[in-house]
């Protein structure tokens, strides 16, 4: 494992009086599974989106690949290779799977805007086609690729969505809850797959609520309680850190 | 597949055929509606390319009017050769395009429906306040028409029909590649789903930008051709009702395929000037008109593309292919 690809420095991230995120600090190592977790309203979307680029910062900072990338709109980051996916089923509904995949490959597939309609682009065009076939073989989806999207089942659609993001070549990627609503085989299937976007050497970092999928999923996981950091560590101290059951659970104190 | 394809053939032949032939079986009268037929066939297919990343404008016919102007303006007040002026106007419909796309892409839907209409009335203003060069509420007058090439006229309805259907078949020409290319995906995808789209690296305001842009270029294209025929524009002819028509025309046509707006333009067209001309209700004319439209947005909500969609569906025997047709128009 090498040094990180993604550091927030004092990240503070306020809506009106509300601070959502209050003075978060952690680090991704390239090459990890790195979770972001936390209870109900700890601020992790919010920090999701900081990174992501839907909202700016309101003070610190977001690095990547030692550049500050603060307040840069996602269409820029997802440029650098900083791709985030989305809760639940956001895909273009519409369209052929393959289609889907074939807008991830927006980047990959940049030609003038004469060889368009000259036809001149189809080199680049069959490339990416190969390309979005061979990730659906890589999801296991190659013979869907012709359907329409809406009638694939949650996990496929779900899988889909992660081909999409593949599809921009990122250098890490931002799963947005990628286990919310999946039964346990589902989740199970998931699992598989994130550890296979790893080995492709892609740095996964994820937000996420289903505790089993984390723990076995991570290296390190990064615990938020009302904006800031709890504790970070492997899977193993984050159980049983006193802290995280705590915020989780409540305290004894509480709980009387 | 063959078989297929022949018919395809066969069908763009005949289709073909039938164009050239066209203005020989009308009246003078007629002819005169074909032009501004082909003519308004450019105009709402340009429009309908805007309206693949999902906002709808109120502009585009103020669009279409910028570019009459400034062809006839550059024609007549600088002395620009008239083919060359038409593309010099349609170009300054899509630089206009360019500029408002900065204040206009700040807002989606039925805002950027208002904004666009707003943004529209205050070009139309512009002509009516400034006598120079616009000539004020009455326009511009005596516009150059098109030289004539060797011995062929084309004050004749007949030839500007001609070249009329040439300009506008390159122009859709260009319009079917861009949709079809990996431009097209884009706007479809920033339709449905525009945060997605970002999130895989697509600047979204840039190819906002890039259909209206292309969308104006084309409108003004049209706007040049309409000028240089007609003779005069004045700001009346590109006010909110005539934009009343265009809409009328991609949503009675729908605009689902390529060629929904086109059927909507020409049915819409051959049945007001033609059918019930002939009949002979005068005043009646619009009322009747008014109720086909009615008729044909309750009994056709999908335009009257899905009519020949079902047409097509029936002679395809193969059920599967039928569905992965619908499936592909649909996307």
């Amino acid at each position: 494992m090498n040094g990180p690809i993604l550091e927030v420095r004092d990240l503070t991230r306020a809506f009106g009086g509300i601070i959502a995120v209050n003075n978060l600090n952690f680090a991704v190592k390239e090459g990890s599974i790195h979770g972001l977790i936390g209870p109900n309203g700890a601020g992790k979307t919010t920090t999701f989106n900081v990174i992501s680029g839907f909202y700016s910062p309101t003070r610190g900072q977001v690095i990547y690949q030692g550049q500050d990338v603060s307040g840069m709109k996602t269409a820029k980051l997802a440029e650098i290779g900083l791709i985030r996916t989305f809760q639940g089923t956001t895909l273009f509904k519409e369209f052929s799977v393959i289609d889907n995949v074939r807008v991830g490959c927006h980047r990959s597939s940049r030609a003038s805007f004469f060889s368009r309609i000259t036809g001149a682009d189809r080199a680049i065009e069959a490339a990416a086609t190969e390309r979005s076939r061979e990730l659906l073989d890589f999801f296991n989806m190659g013979h869907l690729a012709d359907d329409p999207t809406s009638t694939l089942p949650h996990g496929h659609q779900r899988a889909l969505g992660m081909a999409v993001a593949l599809a921009a070549d990122p250098r890490i990627i931002l799963l947005d809850e990628p286990f919310t609503g999946m039964n346990p085989e589902e989740t199970q299937r998931m699992m598989d797959l994130v550890r296979r976007v790893r080995k492709r050497g892609v740095t996964v970092m994820l937000v996420e609520h289903d505790m089993k999928a984390v723990m076995g999923l991570c290296d390190i996981i990064t615990v938020m309680n009302f904006g800031s950091l709890l504790t970070e560590g492997t899977p193993s101290t984050v159980r049983n850190d006193r802290k995280v059951i705590e915020a989780y659970l409540g305290s004894a104190i509480d709980a009387a | 597949m063959l078989e297929h394809r022949i018919v395809k053939w066969l069908f763009a032949l005949a289709l073909l055929a039938g164009l050239v032939l066209l203005p020989h079986v009308l009246s003078f009268s007629q002819r005169e509606i074909a032009v501004l037929l082909v003519i308004n066939v450019l105009l709402v297919v340009s429009y309908r390319l805007m309206t693949l990343t999902g906002e709808w404008s109120l502009g585009h016919v103020v669009i279409m009017g910028v570019g009459a102007y400034a062809s006839a303006l550059f024609a007549k007040r600088l002395g620009v050769p008239v083919p060359l002026s038409m593309l010099l106007g349609a170009g300054l419909a899509g630089l206009v395009a360019g500029i408002l796309s900065f204040p206009l892409f700040r807002m989606k839907g039925f805002y950027f429906l208002i904004g666009s209409f707003a943004a529209g009335e205050v070009i139309r203003l512009i002509w009516k306040f400034f006598s120079y060069p616009f000539g004020g509420p009455k326009g511009i007058k005596l516009i150059p028409p098109v030289p004539d090439l060797g011995s062929v006229a084309f004050y004749e309805p007949e030839n500007y029909y001609y070249l009329c259907l040439v300009v506008v078949g390159i122009s859709l020409f260009i319009l079917y590649r861009i949709e079809h290319s990996r431009i097209g995906l884009t706007f479809h995808a920033i339709h449905w789903q525009d945060k997605l789209a970002e999130s895989v690296g697509v600047d979204t305001f840039r190819y906002r930008m890039l259909a209206f842009v292309l969308a104006s270029f084309f409108a003004g294209l049209a706007g040049a051709l309409y000028a240089h025929y007609v003779g005069t524009v004045n700001p009346t002819r590109f006010d909110v009702e005539e934009m009343g028509f265009v809409l009328i025309w991609a949503i009675v046509g729908g605009t689902a395929t390529f060629y929904g707006p086109i059927l909507g333009v020409v049915v819409l067209t051959v049945i007001n000037e033609i059918v019930l001309r002939s009949l002979g209700f005068d005043t009646a004319r619009p009322m009747i008109y008014g109720a086909i439209l009615i008729a044909s947005v309750l009994f056709l909500p999908n335009g009257l593309e899905s009519l020949v969609e079902k047409v097509k569906a029936a002679f395809s025997r193969p059920k599967q292919a039928k569905s992965a047709q619908q499936a592909r128009e649909s996307a």
